[in-house]
C-alpha cells in the first residue's frame, strides 16, 4: 500500500440521499407520464368526439344506414 | 410383571448416545464442517466469521507472527498476502460482472427459434384449412357491412373511410 491514504468514503446519510433521489425521480416520472397521456391521448380524443358531434345529424345517419340495408326491422323500401 | 418389563426397556433406551460413546472411549462427537462458522464472500458481510485460509503453511505462520509486531515493518507484498489469508476475493473481484447474460440471451433465442420451427411444422403438416370467412371476398363484404353500420365512427374504422369519395382517407 502506498503512503498516501485513500479519501474517506461517504459513511452517513446514504439512505437519505438514495431516498431523495428516488422520491424526486418517481415524482417526475409519474407526472411526466400522466402529462404525456393527458396531452397525447385524452385531449385529442375529447376533441375528436366534440368535432364529430358538432356536425352529427342522427336522422340523416339513420336514413343512410337504412338505405344500405343493415337494419332488419327497417328494410330499404 | 409386565409393567416392570416395559419399564426396564424404557430405562435402557433413556441413556443418551453420547454417554454410550463415552463409555466405550469415544469422547465428544466430531463437529461436522457445515455446523461450524463458515467463510462467505458477500457484499453485505464485510468481515466474515472466519478467515479464508484455515490451515496456514509454515511461511504463512511466520508472516502471522510478523504481523504481531509493528505493521509499518511489513512490505506491500506481505500486506497483500495477509489480506489474501483473511479474504478470498476483494470487493472489486466479488462485484465483477460475468458474461453470463450472453449465454442466457443465446439460450433464449435458441429455444424461441426451436419453438418457431415447431410452429411452422404444425402449420404445414398438421393444421387443416382456415375458415372460409377469411377469404378476400368475405373480408371485403364484411368491411363494407361494418362501414354501412358506421362501426366506430369517431376514431375507428368508419372514421378512416371517406364516405363521399368512397375510398379510404389519405
Amino acid at each position: 500500500m502506498s503512503a498516501a491514504l485513500l479519501p474517506k468514503p461517504q459513511m452517513r446519510r446514504l439512505l437519505a440521499r438514495r431516498m431523495k433521489f428516488h422520491l424526486l425521480g418517481a415524482f417526475l416520472v409519474s407526472m411526466t407520464s400522466a402529462a404525456l397521456y393527458k396531452f397525447g391521448v385524452a385531449e385529442p380524443r375529447k376533441r375528436a368526439y366534440a368535432e364529430f358531434y358538432k356536425k352529427y345529424d342522427p336522422m340523416k345517419d339513420f336514413e343512410t344506414m337504412k338505405a344500405a340495408g343493415v337494419f332488419e326491422c327497417a328494410p330499404p323500401k | 410383571m409386565l409393567a416392570s418389563r416395559v419399564f426396564s426397556l424404557v430405562g435402557r433406551r433413556s441413556i443418551s448416545t453420547s454417554l454410550c460413546l463415552r463409555a466405550h472411549g469415544h469422547g465428544v462427537v466430531k463437529a461436522e464442517d457445515y455446523t461450524l462458522p463458515a467463510y462467505v464472500d458477500r457484499r453485505d458481510v464485510p468481515l466474515p466469521e472466519v478467515a479464508f485460509v484455515r490451515d496456514l503453511s509454515a511461511q504463512q505462520q511466520a508472516l502471522k507472527e510478523k504481523e504481531k509486531a509493528s505493521w509499518s515493518a511489513l512490505s506491500v507484498d506481505e500486506k497483500v498476502e495477509l489480506y489474501r489469508i483473511k479474504f478470498n476475493e476483494t470487493y472489486a473481484e466479488m462485484n465483477k460482472g460475468t458474461n453470463e447474460w450472453k449465454t442466457i440471451l443465446g439460450g433464449v433465442f435458441f429455444f424461441l427459434g426451436f419453438t418457431g420451427i415447431i410452429l411452422i411444422w404444425q402449420k404445414h403438416f398438421m393444421y387443416g384449412p382456415i375458415p372460409h370467412t377469411f377469404s378476400e371476398d368475405w373480408l371485403s363484404a364484411q368491411t363494407k357491412r361494418m362501414l354501412d353500420m358506421r362501426v366506430n365512427p369517431v376514431e375507428g374504422i368508419s372514421a378512416q373511410w371517406d364516405f363521399d369519395k368512397n375510398e379510404w382517407k389519405k
